[in-house]
């Protein structure tokens, strides 16, 4: 793992910025971190895909598709890659 | 010598705006090159040409508004001399540095402002879908269809390919309403001064919703004839330039049949309005607790009858038993 991307803070911001490149009008801030992230910001299963491999890019983490369900939520995402 | 003239990107338009040469004179040009950017109320679209040959003579400078068909280029063909000296100057001559400068700028405001331009994208597909339902005696179909096979082939074939390379299910969605268009062509090309002409090719226009609203229905190209990696990429590659705003005129203009996956919004099933001059749309819904999908087919009955749209449906659901195969 990235060792800069340690803290779930950062893992926080990390995620921000991701999410921002697919839904730039969205108010992350406003996101909140139990929301299932696709409904919320209206993310297509095209964008949901895409979003995942820049989280795989970011933090240089495998995430089997098997996985995919695990990652719905903003504290998911979070503590899938804390685990 | 031929002329380079502006494009219709689509039924619903009538003029365009040169936003930027990308050629000059004395350039050769090959059949599918970008040629220019046209601007239209939906979005700025790369222009690309038809035939190869010389650049002669551009006869418009940029911010020039143009109705479709009207010459904006002279070419000669390349095995054809040049009948006139080419005068080797600049592209313009009579721009300076700073208002060549100044122009391009203006040109990257007008294409921001496009993408923002609500009211025209809404006004494109009121043209649109009003000429659609005016001209176009749609009738539906429906066929629910269980995509079991194809999800567990998709999940076994996904678990060997790097994070990067994997597929999504629309792929296969899209790969089997090509491959199907084989077995009941009447629903794949355009209906044209009166009459239905088939397609050779396969161009299956994708309905992509932007997020500031509107939605566009950009073709990939010969998807009956691409492997399912390779659609991937390319229909990444298609979402991406549609919401950033620079789709190829090809692209704009030769879908020969259009999908839509409303599934998306959680909707079961959608109906769909046919992009004219297309005759043809297929809709999928979402994928249900059974991994089902219901499938629907609006067909043009000018073009093909009820029977036949029914036998394209159940061609889709047969391929989607077999992904093996896609």
């Amino acid at each position: 793992m990235n060792t800069n991307l340690q803290t779930p803070e950062a893992m926080r911001a990390a995620l921000f910025e991701i999410l921002h490149n697919f839904a730039p009008e969205a108010d992350l801030n406003s996101l909140p971190a139990d929301a299932p992230i696709r409904e919320y910001l209206d993310i297509d299963s095209l964008d949901a895909f895409n979003i995942l491999v820049q989280v795989h890019k970011r933090f240089g983490i495998e995430i089997p598709e098997s996985d995919y369900g695990k990652l719905v939520t903003l504290n998911n995402i979070i503590s899938y890659l804390t685990k | 010598m031929f002329e380079f003239k502006m494009p219709s990107l689509g039924a619903d338009m009538d003029k365009g705006r040169l936003i930027e040469w990308k050629v000059k004179p004395g350039d050769h040009v090959k059949r599918g090159q970008i040629v220019a950017i046209v601007e239209t109320p939906k979005a700025a679209v790369d222009v690309e040409i038809f035939e190869d040959g010389i650049v002669e003579r551009l006869l418009v400078d940029p911010q020039t508004e143009m109705a479709v068909g009207a010459p904006m280029a002279l070419l000669r063909a390349t095995n054809e001399t040049a009948v006139t000296a080419i005068p080797q100057v600049a592209e313009h001559p009579h721009l300076s540095h700073r208002a060549r400068k100044l122009a391009h700028q203006a040109a990257s405001e007008t294409t921001l402002r496009v993408s923002d331009n609500r009211e025209a994208m809404r006004a494109v597909i009121a043209a649109a879908m009003s000429r659609s339902k005016r001209e176009i005696p749609h009738y539906y179909l429906g066929n629910e269809v269980d995509l079991k096979p194809s999800l567990d082939w998709l999940s076994e074939e996904n678990a060997k390919r790097p994070m990067e390379d994997r597929i999504i299910y629309a792929v296969l969605l899209l790969k089997a309403v090509a491959k199907a268009v084989a077995s009941v062509p009447e629903v794949n090309g355009f209906w044209l001064d009166g009459r239905f002409q088939a397609s050779q090719a396969v161009n299956v226009g994708v309905a992509i919703s932007l997020r500031q609203g509107g939605l566009v229905a950009p073709a990939i190209h010969d998807v009956d004839k691409k492997d399912l990696g390779l659609l991937m990429r390319e229909l990444n590659d298609l979402v991406l330039r549609a919401r950033s705003g620079s789709l190829r005129s090809s692209e704009f203009s030769d879908a020969t049949i259009t999908v839509t996956n409303l599934g998306e919004q959680g909707v079961d099933s959608v109906f769909g309005v046919i992009y004219p001059p297309q005759v043809a749309i297929v809709g999928f819904g979402k994928i249900s607790a059974r991994q089902t999908v219901q499938t629907t087919l609006a067909g043009d009955h000018r073009a093909s009858d009820g029977h036949r749209g029914g036998l394209f449906l159940v061609k889709i659901a047969q391929l989607l038993q077999h992904p093996e195969n896609l």
